[in-house]
């Protein structure tokens, strides 16, 4: 089938946006979804029903009226569900706040100020995206479509420019051209590494042969790490683009998205675009008339981090356990099936589309030299604003968290930038940065130099009640769990070190244990075979470099200064504070708790399985830890 | 054919018999089945021609897989990076002790609760998080973690009645 | 000419000739670094990380899976490379029950050299895994998870080399280990095969054949009321002698006589002569067939593996099997007969077989090689069990005189001596035919075709215009290629010699462990060279031909039936497929 006509595709799309007369976006993102908003997004239907207010749900050439659609993911998701009408942003929409957004907003443009976001900074109310500090301060170049357009309609992706770039590579451009312009733009791998993308495209170009794949790996496995799966779920075409133009650029005609099973709805959404463009004859063959074939295949992964690992990835396309090979060769070299094979994150591939659009030259003016461009990070842990934020390359860590996130909160939520301890970046293969890094260049050559990387651009802030042995601990566990266990570095070394941590924090551990740790830890980012074992021990090595004195409380005072570790913690009420008002007794489990009204309260310690419930639940204070 | 075999000889024909996508067709398997029963494994590594130990590897090696039957109810308690820093681990261990859980068992004796620590779902904005059969439940406590599974139970007894 | 290639190793300079990976070349360099995945027959893996070493200008790889490039310089001990080997160690050391006294295979085990080569003395981390819980459920091989490393060895042989798969990867991480499929016991296992080749490879004791009727092998021999015959398969004279230190090949037969006397056996003699009884059998069968042009090709049934092999996994070819015993299941009923022949009860005579094997115990097992509850071969000793045996007893075998074997079932040709050998069993097949055929020129034919080579070899011998054309496969993934190619009519053979394991018995589970082709060849030149000092064909066996007529009928008889013959089973897993 030939592949349809875009320009009039995008011509007919915008001529029929014109009689729009308003547009309602729901946030539908797997973060405002769990917190409700596809029943606010039902609520708009039944209350326009009710009202007899003329809607559609999708663009066509006799839509009038008002356009209700969702959207992917906008990035602020700790105030979700978020909603915009027209230019007017509401956050934490509830389906009872419906009737009145149809009735003031949408019917008469009046603002309902209960629902704008409230800035804590200025005490002031933002009406629009561009008055919240968290978007004014991001330059969003990848995600400037994720929340704007309907992500299930390719309609709207085409009528905003989309694949007129992959157009332009199949008909106007020669591949050896297309990996030029990539080559010039500087783009750096997302996934991990940072390898230079258009040498990566270049490297497999040469190789010879008739079949290569493209593959785009959403294995997103990084717990905390929700970028990938924002753009797919927010913007699906962009990354088929940039597969499209990768595609182009290597002579594949074949390419597979490898994605992780957790998000079933960038999985839906994802196939919905597939369908969608192979409908248009976007994929498919004979490509805008190019002679030349492509198609995507979708796979979901079944649960296993080590597949993010490229060879681990493929052998788990083959069909076998994901387990890594040695390279050389490199996929570029032998890939999948054994054939030469492109693997990019889903980031890389979105970026693609709009590089080629501003032009390569444009594009390195973002960002640092040695790292151009954006990079969208997922900001979580105790910060005001949870979220998706994307910056140039090379902006600070204090930026970052202070002026786009809000800043770090205590444990109850309340904003407190002094409270800042750590932040761990690039997730279980990362390391952590401390009040002394805050101002230092977020790009990949900064981060490397300071034994920390952007990874997959996990961001986790946590503040001073933070245990970092049990941070550290955390993600050893991580990996622990997710290493393939082929090779012996990895599979015992990571064994070992958990349970040289589990003695640390389980008091047990003596100096020694210390030194063994230190020394075991090196060794297997030494001697592992692949990039998890040899970055597993990332956490620990940073946390003792930066916390060491926080190890030796462990160790030698057999204390947990943050009062997080069980076995070193015993909760206790101060009777000075505590009012009496049963909170801690109510959040009780098991019972532990004693105590009349009004009353000072006990924890029984034989009953208590330090939980914490009581501790987070206490208005005053008055449940303490101590050693 | 007999009966319990047609499904999966549907899903195979489905995926053209190509050994590549076993995982897929474990996947498709496991919807069908609730699980990947030994005998069904078995069937599928005869007619994709591999052998029935590469297909018992490949289904221990993913998380996804269960070759035990679960629970009729599942919960998944998220210990992402965002739910642990904001205690997930406490719900966590409370769970398994309301469940009484020993370790390494993820499902109750009397078949009624799966209990699953999962690495991020992705609601990193409502932390910590814990679903029951597909109903997300944000900013969850251990005391509220027992209350939902209290009502579960109770329904459960309600209906046995 | 083109320039010769160098790499520097600790600076001196070792020219690049052909190794496939850098380890191959720093070992040509004399530096003998030990490995537990990387095994010369199998694909190279890069798990233990044992062969690191550190390239200028790379840093620090696996050299097990680098390419040798001209001009790199190695270093192979660095303090830091040194460390990373010892901490692995000590790792491998820490996860596991390694008590060394305790373990067969102490002495002849990987680890337990590489732990006393680099002296460690301590261990810093926690001992893991420490459960040994031993899986003796097949009659063949034993399997003990706790002193499993996870080399992978196992499963890629079994893979690559075997084409069976019986046994992979299973869970992840930590929790890792070798599983059949389901996790079943390996005597429940569906698709073992018994060969044993995963033992032969294994580093550790982790897989080792069963040596289990050892003690009862001690006890029938202490048993007043009990006779006790045993008799030596042909591999085990050359493989022995290597347990105590003779060189690698060295026929050391007459040494076994005297040892197996010492034992205590009570009769001693050599299934090399019940391999020309066999021999004398399958050929009849097979110029019947051929003459008939019935079930060709017709396929030797002397390897047990094979036999299961074609059950579980071909039984199409069933009809194709030779129907004659394996010289071991012929040996057991004619002495059995023998000594009822002569008076005896059957259950009073013990008969014990030495197998260079680990599936002829399996074959020992079959049901229908049992009369009335009592078995045709009692008990199957392996050649380092036998070694063990000798061992315990206090032998002093290396300074033992020579004996001879009992008469008559020690008598033999060179024909069934080579049975050992992969390709023998159809040189002596072959020698029988021709001597049928064509007795005039008979010994003019040579059979170097089938002598050198490796895993596949053919034979065309031409009897004025008859043709017979025969192949000799040997390792169970080249005898898969071969019977698809059969069935694809790509291939055309009159008689096939199948052998399990490649190079045939000389390199079966049950003999000293090797790696290489170099120690199979000097297996098999011991067997020719015995051969050399015999009779040529299995017809000549003097003892086979008096056995004709005094328990047997005739060649191909029905008493020579019922006791040379059997019949197999169709074994196939049809899982789910309408029956």
């Amino acid at each position: 089938m030939p592949t349809k006509n875009i320009e009039k595709i995008a011509k007919d799309y915008n001529d029929a946006y014109k009689k729009i007369t308003g547009r309602v976006v729901i946030c539908g993102g797997t973060g405002c979804i769990a917190g409700g908003s596809l029943k606010v997004y039902e609520a708009f239907q039944q209350e326009m029903e009710k009202r007899k207010i003329g809607f559609c749900l999708q663009i066509t050439k006799d839509c009038h009226e008002n356009y209700l659609s969702l959207s992917g993911c906008r990035g602020f998701c700790a105030m979700g569900p978020l909603v915009s009408v027209g230019d007017i942003f509401y956050t934490k929409v509830k389906p009872e706040d419906v009737p009145e957004i149809v009735e003031k907003t949408l019917m008469k443009g009046e603002v309902i100020d209960r629902l704008l976001y409230h800035n804590p900074a200025n005490n002031q109310k933002a009406k629009t995206l561009a008055d919240i500090p968290f978007y004014a301060k991001q330059e969003r170049i990848l995600l400037h479509d994720c929340g704007r357009i309907n992500p299930e309609d390719i309609n709207e992706y085409i009528a905003h420019g989309g694949y007129a770039q992959a157009k332009r590579a199949y008909t106007e451009m020669t591949d050896e051209e297309v990996c030029k312009e990539m080559i010039t733009s500087g783009l750096r791998g997302r996934g991990g590494g940072g390898f230079p993308t258009g040498k990566k495209w270049d490297l497999t170009r040469v190789e010879p042969g008739a079949k290569k794949y493209v593959i785009c790996n959403a294995d997103e496995g990084d717990p905390g790490a929700f970028m990938d799966r924002s753009v797919m779920e927010g913007n699906p075409n962009a990354v088929l683009e940039g597969m499209m133009i990768a595609a182009r650029a290597i002579g594949a005609d074949e390419g597979y998205i490898y994605v992780r099973m957790e998000y079933p709805l960038a999985i839906q959404r994802v196939r919905t675009a597939i369908k969608q463009a192979e409908e248009l004859g976007i994929l498919g063959e004979n490509v805008f008339g190019s002679g030349l074939n492509f198609k995507i295949n979708v796979m979901e992964g079944a649960g296993a981090f080590v597949c993010g690992e490229e060879t681990a990835l493929i052998a788990s396309v083959e069909g076998k356990r994901g387990m890594p090979r040695i390279k050389p060769p490199y996929p570029s070299q032998s890939g999948l099936f054994g054939k030469p094979t492109v693997i990019n994150n889903v980031e890389t591939l979105a970026t693609v589309p709009k590089i080629m659009e501003m032009g390569a030259e444009e594009f390195r003016k973002i960002g640092t030299l040695g790292s151009p461009g954006t990079k969208t990070f997922a900001v979580t842990g105790h910060i005001a604003n949870t979220g998706l934020v994307e910056v140039p390359m090379g902006t600070t860590l204090r930026q970052v968290i202070d002026d786009v996130a809000g800043g770090t909160t205590n444990d109850d939520g309340t904003v407190n930038k002094s409270a800042f301890k750590a932040a761990q970046i690039g997730g279980p293969s990362g390391g952590c940065l401390t009040r002394e890094h805050l101002d230092i260049p977020l790009d990949f050559d900064s981060l490397k130099s300071v034994g920390a990387m952007v990874g997959s651009g996990g961001l986790v802030v946590m503040n001073n009640k933070t245990c970092m042995v049990n941070v550290a601990r955390f993600f050893l566990e991580f990996t622990q769990r997710e290493s393939c266990g082929k090779c012996v570095p990895c599979r015992e070394g990571t064994e070992q070190m958990l349970t040289m941590l589990n003695d640390i924090v389980e008091g047990r551990a003596t100096l020694k244990t210390l030194e063994n740790l230190e020394d075991l830890a090196k060794a297997v980012q030494k001697a592992s075979l692949c990039a998890l074992g040899k970055t597993a021990p990332n956490p620990v090595l940073s946390t003792l470099k930066h916390f060491r004195e926080e190890y030796l409380a462990h160790v030698v005072d057999k204390c947990c200064p943050a009062g997080v570790c069980k076995a070193l913690a015993r909760f206790e009420i101060v009777a000075s504070k505590c009012k009496g008002c049963g909170m801690c007794k109510r959040a009780c489990p098991v019972g532990a708790i004693s105590g009349d009204v009004g009353k000072p309260h006990h924890i029984d310690p034989k009953k208590c399985i330090k939980c914490g419930g009581c501790k987070s639940t206490c208005k005053f204070g008055a449940v303490v830890t101590g050693a | 054919m007999t009966d319990r075999f047609a499904p999966a000889a549907k899903i195979l024909e489905d995926h053209q018999y190509d050994s590549s996508k076993l995982i897929p067709i474990l996947q498709k398997v496991q919807d069908e089945y609730k699980y990947l029963p030994e005998d069904i494994m078995r069937f599928i590594a005869n007619e994709l021609d591999i052998s029935p130990a590469r297909v018992f590897g490949v289904a221990t090696f993913f998380a996804h897989f269960a070759i035990t039957p679960k629970g009729k109810h599942i919960i998944r308690v998220c210990n992402g990076t965002a739910c642990h820093v904001k205690g997930s681990s406490f719900v966590i261990n409370t769970v398994k002790d309301k469940l009484k859980l020993k370790d390494g068992q993820d499902t109750t004796e009397d078949m009624m609760f799966t209990l699953e620590c999962v690495s991020c779902l992705g609601a990193c904005g409502l932390a910590p998080v814990m679903v029951m059969d597909d109903v997300v439940h944000g900013q969850i406590t251990p005391a509220k973690a027992v209350e939902i599974i209290d009502s579960v139970i109770a329904s459960e007894a309600k209906n046995a009645d | 000419m083109e320039k010769e290639q160098f790499v520097t190793i600790e600076g001196k300079r070792v020219p690049i000739e052909g190794e496939k990976n850098l380890l191959e070349l720093i070992r040509k360099a004399h530096f003998n670094i030990m490995t537990f995945c990387y095994h010369p027959e199998l694909a190279a893996y890069g798990a233990c990380r044992l062969c690191l070493v550190e390239v200028e200008g790379m840093g620090i790889v696996a050299s097990c899976t680098v390419k040798p490039k001209d001009g790199m310089k190695v270093h192979v001990n660095t303090d830091e490379i040194r460390h990373l080997r010892r901490i692995n160690l000590e790792l491998l050391l820490s996860s596991g029950n390694h008590d060394c006294t305790l373990c067969s295979k102490s002495n002849n085990c990987k680890l337990q050299k590489l732990a006393k080569d680099m002296d460690v003395t301590e261990i810093r981390f926690k001992s893991k895994k420490l459960d040994s819980h031993k899986d003796a459920t097949s009659p063949a091989l034993v399997r003990d998870h706790s002193k499993c490393i996870l080399c992978g060895n196992c499963v890629r042989i079994c893979n690559e080399v075997q084409g069976i798969g019986a046994i992979d990867f299973a869970f992840r991480g930590f929790r890792s280990k070798i599983a059949t499929a389901f996790n079943k016991e390996l005597g429940q296992s569906h698709e073992c095969v018994s060969c044993g080749q995963c033992a032969r490879v294994c580093p550790t004791g982790a897989l080792m054949p069963n040596s289990s009727e050892i003690e009862d092998v001690f006890k029938a021999i202490n048993d007043p009321k009990k006779k006790v015959a045993v008799h030596i398969a042909p591999a085990v004279r050359v493989g022995l002698g290597e347990m105590f230190g003779l060189p690698q090949g060295q026929n050391v037969d007459g040494k076994i006589a005297t040892a197996l006397r010492m034992l205590g056996f009570d009769y001693v003699y050599d299934t090399a002569f019940a391999a020309d009884l066999t021999i004398v059998e399958e050929a009849t069968e097979f110029l019947e067939r051929f003459k008939k042009g019935v079930n060709l090709p017709q396929f030797t049934s002397c390897c047990p593996a094979w036999i299961n092999y074609v059950e579980k996994f071909a039984p199409e070819f069933i009809p194709n099997l030779s129907t004659a015993r394996s010289p071991m299941q012929m040996m057991g009923p004619i002495l059995k007969a023998d000594y009822e022949d002569k008076g005896g009860k059957r259950e009073d005579l013990v008969v014990v077989a030495v197998m260079p094997c680990s599936a002829k115990k399996t074959e020992a097992k079959r049901d229908e090689f049992y009369v009335n509850d009592n078995p045709d071969t009692d008990y199957v000793v392996t050649t380092v069990g036998l070694a063990r045996m000798i061992k315990e007893a206090g032998i002093d075998f290396v300074n033992l005189e020579n004996e001879w074997f009992d008469m008559p079932f020690g008598t033999k040709t060179g024909a069934g001596v080579i049975f050992g050998a992969s390709g023998g069993v159809m040189e002596a097949a072959l020698r029988y035919a021709l001597a049928e055929l064509d007795p005039a020129n008979a010994r003019s034919v040579k059979f170097s075709s089938l002598r050198e080579g490796t895993v596949f070899k053919e034979k065309t011998v031409e009897i004025g215009d008859v043709k017979i054309r025969t192949a000799v496969v040997s390792g169970l993934k080249n005898a898969r290629k071969l019977l698809d190619d059969i069935k694809a009519g790509k291939d055309h053979y009159d008689f096939i010699e199948v052998m399990s394991c490649q190079g045939g018995c000389v390199a079966g589970a049950g003999q000293p462990q090797f790696d290489g082709w170099a120690p199979r060849r000097k297996r098999a030149e011991g067997l020719y060279q015995e051969d050399t000092e015999l009779a040529y064909k299995s017809q000549d066996n003097s003892g086979v031909q008096a056995l004709y007529g005094r328990i047997l009928d005739k060649v191909g008889g029905p008493l020579a039936h019922k006791l040379l013959h059997t019949h197999y089973y169709d074994r196939k897993d049809r899982t789910g497929q309408q029956k």
